[in-house]
């Protein structure tokens, strides 16, 4: 017992306090900053790409197909291709994750989410989210699972993840999307009561990611029902997932 | 000459492998009594298929390779399992992706694919009855079906269902092989499973990499191992209600994959692994700091590790919970950290050595493992101060080849006709990919197998005459991966 004690003593308080303003390591690689160098090869950068994520005429990258593996930026040393450290990646819009030249970080943030009165009205203080893993391979899973620890504690603003799909106000797809989940996932989906969200959490779950061209998967789903919100990462950073929600869900910017 | 021998991440010439009769290397198999570590086949032109062995010698750390040839009227042979049941597995995947069927195996159920008719086990009578979960569990984890045949709390068997996560890897990868591939099949062991990839590829290449890209891959990878395992260790606290110790080794993992974050722009150390060596060096500031860092972790699982353990209500939860005995274990052929804390001296960073085991002076500790919860408990707490001593040792070694470059830069092409194995270590056990060239030097199969592809069903072992509520407690102990064994 007063061992434990002890131990609590010592650990002190290891949460995160300010998580919108939260600082990240500059190594991280998130938003993307592209510039027009001359004399930089483009091709190379294009071709080192798994996904198929960068493009040329006009340079862009689709951060939802993006893995953020800094490959193009390895491929050629013009530096025209960068990521800077900025995590907050999300937006509500598919087109809207296609990042080009000379776009900044508050540029992008200023329009990426949008925010609608009928969420913000029911979610704001409270998100319920079931968690689905199609195909996810445990990276994103774990960040989630991490947006519940003592760091990221993201409980405190009232977004928790839950058991039951009948609990939850909406789901949180991770993965690329099996042909072996597709019953399960909709299952989920339809036994959520209304209004509920779809959010894409992951570069997988956005567009298949590495595994666009994989034989066993299966993304009908996705075209089917409407998605709320896209978070880009692979995997996704707890500060991208926790800052993300609630962009989306409160009306502050 | 029934058998080749070679060893990890070497190339042999794809021709040289004995091809036998099925009958003859049946026979051969059970004569050698080795531990099976690939069993799979490959189409082989004309209706044919040849199926490829390999079984480890860990005494020698070397590998023997064998093959038999079906021809388009052969569609079965007695199975192996009958006498060696570690094959149970193998013989059940290479009869799903081939339809060859093992005569007589006891066990012919799916492994990833034909889930809609599963032929489960049925039990009946007055108290028994089945408790099914899955494939969405209560968490955020990856998919599965269990499903527990019960006689009131009591768990008489656990069959698991598996293939919810099946993407098509092994042909993807040979569509499209690639580095962020390799490191997206099991996102919980990047670094192993790009290690592994990018092992196969310099072997088949023939890239030389240099000692510092070495040892950084060898660092990260004992990081990986270290940060798993705290979070595992916390995980386990979680599922009894011990949440001082969920909290604790929770955040303290956290130090360590911000450190990985230093190091490669990851938490999980995506991006730092690549054919030919690895992206990112690391200077005397990044290495000052992670001492640093990992000094405190040391300490602070150590603390947290042993407060917990001294407490009664901990230990009557973790103890004779969920048992694997040694005899089951060597049995059903389990490999990696499970069957060391069944008493199982296996480690493929000993029993299959890079020349860093000798001069950075690791020695192999041996571990009295029970098989319970509380044994894989204290494996993993020996095995995180052991991962941070390699580290530490790494950090030193590296000040020698301070001025190497971490990447070689090469456009060899595959070597044609080959084979090549090769073998890592990460914090489930071995994790073993296997690559094959034709004559013109293209990449024809590849082929995965993940540790947990042979411990889930130790896990179903685990939880027989349990309570159903320890089913958590051991399902986190194993932690096992279902994108590993589905592929």
């Amino acid at each position: 017992m007063l061992d434990t004690l002890k131990s609590r003593i010592y650990q002190g308080q290891q949460f995160i306090k300010d998580i919108p303003n939260a600082p990240m390591r500059e190594q991280f690689r998130g938003f993307p900053i592209l510039k027009n160098i001359e004399g930089a090869n483009l091709q190379k950068c294009v071709d080192a790409c798994p996904t198929g994520a960068l493009k040329l005429n006009p340079l862009s990258i689709d951060m939802g197909k993006c893995t953020f593996c800094g490959a193009c930026k390895n491929a050629d040393k013009s530096n025209s291709i960068d990521f800077s450290n900025y995590y907050k990646l999300a937006s509500t819009s598919r087109e809207k994750l296609i990042i080009t030249e000379g776009m900044t970080p508050e540029e992008y943030e200023k329009t990426a989410v949008e925010v609608r009165k009928e969420i913000t009205s029911v979610f704001s203080k409270s998100l319920k989210l079931r968690q689905v893993s199609a195909a996810g391979c445990n990276g994103c899973e774990m960040e989630l699972n991490a947006c519940s620890n003592c760091n990221f504690d993201m409980g405190r603003f009232g977004i928790d993840f839950v058991a039951s799909p009948r609990h939850a106000d909406g789901i949180v797809i991770t993965g690329p999307i099996s042909k072996n989940m597709t019953y399960a996932l909709e299952d989920c989906y339809k036994s959520v009561p209304y209004p509920k969200i779809v959010i894409l959490c992951g570069t997988c779950a956005i567009s298949g990611g590495i595994y666009q061209d994989a034989q066993e998967i299966n993304r009908e789903f996705l075209e089917k029902y409407p998605i709320d919100l896209y978070i880009p990462g692979c995997p996704v950073h707890p500060l991208t997932f926790i800052n993300s929600v609630l962009s989306f869900i409160r009306n502050k910017k | 000459m029934n058998w080749i021998r070679t060893k990890n991440n070497t190339k042999i010439n794809l021709n040289e492998i004995p091809c036998l009769e099925i009958q003859e290397l049946r026979k051969e198999i059970i004569k050698e009594q080795k531990r099976p570590v690939a069993f799979f086949g490959k189409d082989w032109g004309n209706e044919r298929v040849r199926l490829f062995v390999v079984l480890a010698d860990d005494k020698q750390g070397e590998l023997l390779v064998s093959s038999a040839l079906f021809r388009s009227f052969e569609k079965s042979y007695e199975s192996l399992t009958q006498d060696i049941p570690a094959f149970h597995i193998f013989e059940r995947e290479f009869y799903e992706d081939f339809g060859i069927e093992p005569l007589h195996h006891q066990w012919l159920k799916p492994v990833r694919k034909n889930q809609k008719d599963y032929p489960f086990f049925e039990m009946q009578g007055e108290e028994v009855h089945q408790v099914g979960v899955g494939p969405i569990h209560a968490g955020v984890i990856e998919p599965g079906h269990f499903r527990f045949m019960c006689n009131g709390e009591t768990v008489y068997h656990l069959e698991i269902m598996l293939g919810y996560q099946h993407k098509g890897v092994e042909n993807l990868i040979l569509k499209h092989p690639s580095n962020q591939l390799a490191e997206s099949i099991v996102g919980d062991s990047v670094i192993a499973y790009n290690t592994a990839y990018s092992n196969i590829m310099e072997t088949l290449k023939d890239i030389k990499i240099s000692n510092k890209a070495q040892l950084i891959r060898k660092l990260a990878l004992e990081m990986e191992r270290a940060a798993i395992h705290i979070g595992d260790m916390g995980a386990v606290a979680g599922d009894i209600a011990y949440l001082m110790g969920a909290a604790v080794f929770g955040v303290t993992r956290t130090l360590v994959i911000n450190t990985m974050l230093e190091f490669s722009g990851s938490r999980f150390g995506r991006g730092l692994i690549s054919t030919g060596g690895v992206n990112f060096d690391l200077d005397k500031e990044k290495i000052e700091r992670a001492q640093k860092t990992f000094e405190k972790v040391e300490k602070d699982v150590e603390r947290m590790a042993k407060t917990m353990l001294k407490n009664s209500s901990v230990m009557s939860r973790l103890e004779k919970t969920g048992t694997v005995s040694t005899e089951r274990a060597l049995e059903i052929g389990l490999v990696g950290m499970a069957a060391r804390a069944s008493g199982v001296e296996l480690d493929t960073r000993f029993d299959f050595p890079d020349k860093w085991i000798n001069e950075l002076n690791v020695e192999r500790k041996p571990f009295k493992g029970a098989g319970d919860v509380l044994s894989r408990f204290k494996l993993r707490y020996k095995e995180v101060l052991e991962s941070l001593a390699i580290v530490r040792k790494c950090f030193k070694e590296l000040e020698k080849y301070a001025d190497e470059p971490v990447m070689t830069y090469s456009d060899n092409q595959y070597a044609k006709d080959a084979f090549a194995i090769s073998i890592v270590e990460g914090w489930r056990g071995e994790v073993v990919h296997i690559a094959m060239t034709d004559n013109t030097g293209a990449l024809t199969r590849y082929k995965i197998k993940d540790p947990s592809f042979n411990n889930w069903y130790g896990l179903a072992l685990a939880v027989r005459n349990n309570g159903i509520s320890d089913f958590p407690l051991c399902n986190k102990s194993f932690n096992l991966s279902y994108s590993g064994n589905d592929l």
